[in-house]
């Protein structure tokens, strides 16, 4: 499986109001490459859940287009792309289906779209369960388990349909330090293995820099892009980089470019997007 | 062995092989079992002290518990009804099987409509102000106009026992599905599932917490409005009973019919609760509550 | 650049997405109306019966009968009538039941002791108790607010305890740690938040109220003369006397009737509630 080519040419996304029209993400560009692990970070309501939903096929684009692989998605004529197992989402809180076990879940899509009976899926499920190690709870319920795991289950159960790009809504948001850096690993691991394109929304600084192949910083409303910088840090990454000295350059080269946008949010009294 | 036996006696009972501590928590009530019966107790002491050893004025007509019991366990009962009559099993049937029909016609049109109506906002646009409309008008006020549909006494009562539970089902159906978390369906599609998979292995199983619900609610509100349709136009079953023993002066058998109405609407309540646990059996297993 | 809006985007429904709702709406009643004009004039005009709905009256019907009891002083008296047993009943359910439900809702012995009793009695329809009501009370008004009262207590008394075991523990922590007394924590912190669930339980009383109400006065409809009994006894009247138009008009007042008086219920709520008017 080889990730996609992501290409967003001009993007934008104009609301209807009651009084003028806001726009919440404008003339956005970015080339995401196959198989990189692409971070977007930016102050909140800054049209980065807008720009997922898009190249999701959640919402519409007002102009602009998105391509993958040279496939349009949407553009002039095609508002909204067709939500389909090639992009497949995790979203920040939870969307297990909380009635069917682990397994079940890891193969819904299989289920769903490939027609395969649950059986077969199921043990599909239970192979992939296996290879990173969460083979003991093939057969629990979402309920019983820790939000690590579950969100360990969820990012697998995406991987399962074999996308050209998985898109993570800020997904270890509200976790705390200690899982949620051990989380970072386990993404890294399955990022090293699968090579999957990979679009990360975040507002964590330090966690864009450890994760991403490049990480792109966001203006506030309307959302455009700042600056791309270059992660130029070896892969697979350790944990002990963090206090490399080059490390710290890059979290404080996006740290600058962040702060004067999060200064302007602030002081426009900006709130964060209702989604 | 014999009892001469050198083998040590345990001293703990052996536990019953493969029972395990069940998962569901105990009922409130357990723990708490003297305080309930405390409770239970004087209620039935305070009704045995008014009628039967005080006889308060007020208190003259009605039967005490002693009498009640009496006559409910009588093989010959002075008033007609007891456990060994075959009358009063009719009663029962007659009630129950009412009730039976008119929720079963209430999950099977009232669950679909609560469903296309939580689905399809356009069609909930449409549809919602009309059912809105009508569901004011108490189920009672229905009873001429059932007359006059179904001409029958008996189709009538089902009628308006049926619509009682129509409104709970499908109301409570539409908030069901309004419950889902919007990213669920997102995930599901995301994952392959088209419209259909999507309604059929989300919004369903998501909708079935509150879709109980309203079937409970819609039991207890059938039992409602059959009693009232019995004793207003009803031959055999328990409200009829009820009133038929007024007129006639069968005081206790009146408790006693009382009595079995709440025993057979508590039971046909705990049957959908007890189905409602087994198809949703996940989240007695969850973490928390 | 173009200028950034100040005001937090609101991503609700444009006004023009209400407004079609709200079109829509009137069109679906407008069908139903058209509809059901259609299917009882059916027999009339073509001689086609349609099954069920053949021998109801007609909207038109209703339309004009209602014009001519709005005139009359003894249909408003039946509003009157009617609303007046139903506030009866409900007033003391709710005083009753807000008392119980609250002293459950704080004192767990209690509830320990009451609660069976209270579940024990609950399956058991209201309406069933109406002859032993008849029995005890002297006068018919007072087994009509008995069985009304019993009606709306059991969803109040449910609805109370149900909220007690919602509120967050957190804040009568939060007030016992500031050193609050403890009928300050109870006006202050317990009350309010069982409010919301007590309204809920309120309006829901409030239905079953009704339903009682006109149980009632359809049961004992019999014998007394028109225009001298409730909006129920008069569905009961108009279907004796065959006016059928009279029977819709008179059950599209108790459905007027009751919506708003839970409608009011919801409305003394909110006032009670004000901080549950901040916009989200």
């Amino acid at each position: 499986m080889t990730g996609g080519n992501l290409i967003l040419d001009a993007v934008g996304k104009e609301y209807r109001t009651a009084g003028a029209p806001v726009a919440a993400v404008q003339d956005f560009t970015l080339d995401v490459g196959a198989g990189e692990l692409h971070v977007i970070v930016g102050p909140s309501g800054c049209g980065k859940s807008t720009l997922l939903g898009a190249v999701a096929g959640f919402t519409d684009i007002t102009s602009g287009r998105i391509d993958l692989d040279e496939q349009l998605l949407c553009g002039p004529g095609r508002p909204t792309a067709g939500i389909g197992p090639d992009r497949v989402v995790v979203f920040q809180d939870s969307t297990l289906f909380p009635w069917l076990t682990v397994a079940d879940n890891v193969g819904y899509g299989l289920v769903a779209q490939r027609r395969l009976s649950r059986r077969d899926a199921a043990g599909i499920a239970r192979g992939r369960l296996q290879e990173v190690g969460l083979g003991d709870i093939a057969h629990s319920y979402p309920g019983e388990l820790s939000s690590g795991v579950q969100r360990r289950v969820e990012i697998l159960r995406a991987l399962v349909m074999e996308p050209a790009v998985l898109l993570l809504d800020e997904p270890f948001r509200g976790m705390d330090a200690i899982s949620r850096s051990a989380m970072h690993d386990a993404l890294l691991q399955i990022y090293d293995k699968f090579a999957v394109t990979v679009l990360f929304i975040t507002h964590d600084i330090e966690e864009a820099v450890y994760l991403g192949s490049r990480v792109t910083v966001m203006t506030t409303r309307p959302g455009r892009v700042k600056t791309t910088i270059d992660i130029d840090l070896d892969r697979p990454r350790d944990r002990g980089i963090i206090t490399a000295p080059h490390f710290r350059e890059l979290v404080g080269e996006v740290s600058d470019a962040v702060r004067d946008e999060a200064r302007r949010a602030f002081d426009v009294g900006e709130r964060e997007m209702v989604r | 062995m014999s009892a001469l036996s050198s083998e040590t006696i345990p001293l703990t009972a052996p536990s019953s092989a493969g029972i395990s501590p069940k998962p569901r928590r105990r009922r409130v009530l357990s723990p708490a079992l003297p305080l309930a019966l405390l409770g239970l107790g004087l209620f039935v002491g305070c009704w045995y002290l008014t009628v039967d050893v005080l006889a308060l004025p007020r208190f003259r007509g009605i039967p005490g518990p002693t009498e009640v019991i009496r006559e409910w366990v009588s093989p010959d009962p002075a008033y007609g009804t007891s456990i060994f009559t075959l009358s009063y099993y009719a009663h029962i049937w007659a009630s129950v099987r009412r009730v039976a029909i008119a929720f079963t016609a209430a999950l099977f049109t009232g669950i679909p409509l609560g469903l296309l109506l939580g689905w399809s906002s356009r069609f909930r646009q449409y549809a919602f102000p009309v059912f809105e409309l009508i569901r004011p008008i108490p189920i009672l006020a229905w009873v001429p106009l059932a007359m006059l549909m179904f001409h029958t006494r008996e189709g009538s009562v089902i009628f308006l026992t049926y619509m009682a539970a129509f409104y709970a089902v499908t109301l409570n159906t539409l908030l069901g599905v309004h419950s889902i978390d919007q990213n669920l369906i997102r995930a599901a599609r995301c994952l392959g599932a088209g419209p259909t998979t999507v309604l059929r292995t989300v919004v369903i199983p998501g909708s079935l917490p509150y879709i109980f619900t309203g079937l409970q609610i819609g039991m207890g509100v059938a039992w409602f409005s059959l009693v009232a349709g019995e004793m207003i136009a009803g031959q055999f079953g328990l409200g009829y009973l009820i009133n038929a023993s007024y007129t006639t002066t069968r005081y206790p058998t009146i408790v006693i019919a009382m009595i079995t109405l709440g025993l057979v609407g508590f039971a046909s309540s705990a049957l959908i609760r007890f189905v409602g646990s087994r198809l949703m059996a996940y989240r007695a297993r969850s973490i928390g509550s | 650049m173009t200028a950034i809006s100040s005001r937090p985007v609101l991503l609700r429904r444009t006004e023009k997405v209400e407004t079609t709702a709200f079109r829509r709406g009137a069109i679906g009643i407008v069908i139903f109306a058209a509809v059901w004009e259609f299917a009882t004039r059916l027999n009339g005009w073509v001689g086609i019966r349609v099954p069920l709905v053949a021998q109801l009256p007609p909207p038109s019907a209703v339309v004009v009968d209602f014009l001519k009891l709005a005139g009359s002083p003894g249909y408003w008296n039946s509003w009157s009538l009617s609303f007046q047993r139903v506030l009866a009943g409900f007033a003391l359910a709710l005083i009753i039941g807000g008392t119980v439900g609250l002293l459950m809702a704080t004192r767990p012995w209690f509830k320990r002791m009451a609660f069976p009793v209270f579940e024990c009695l609950r399956p058991i329809p209201p309406l069933a108790w109406v002859p032993i009501a008849i029995i005890f009370w002297p006068t018919q008004e007072l087994s009509i607010t008995f069985v009304t009262f019993l009606g709306a207590l059991f969803p109040v008394v449910l609805n109370t305890v149900g909220g007690a075991e919602e509120i967050d523990r957190r804040h009568v922590l939060a007030a016992q740690s500031m050193g609050a007394s403890r009928s300050y924590i109870f006006r202050r912190v317990v009350f309010p938040a069982l409010l919301p669930s007590l309204v809920t339980g309120a309006a829901v009383g409030m239905g079953i109220t009704w339903e009682v109400v006109v149980a009632a006065e359809l049961i004992s409809g019999g014998g007394r003369q028109s225009g001298d009994g409730g909006l129920g006894f008069l569905v009961w009247n108009a279907y004796e006397g065959n006016n059928l138009p009279r029977v819709v008009v008179a059950m599209i007042s108790l459905g007027i009737a009751g919506y708003l008086s839970s409608g009011l219920v919801r409305a003394l709520g909110n006032r009670l509630m004000p901080w549950r008017r901040v916009a989200s």
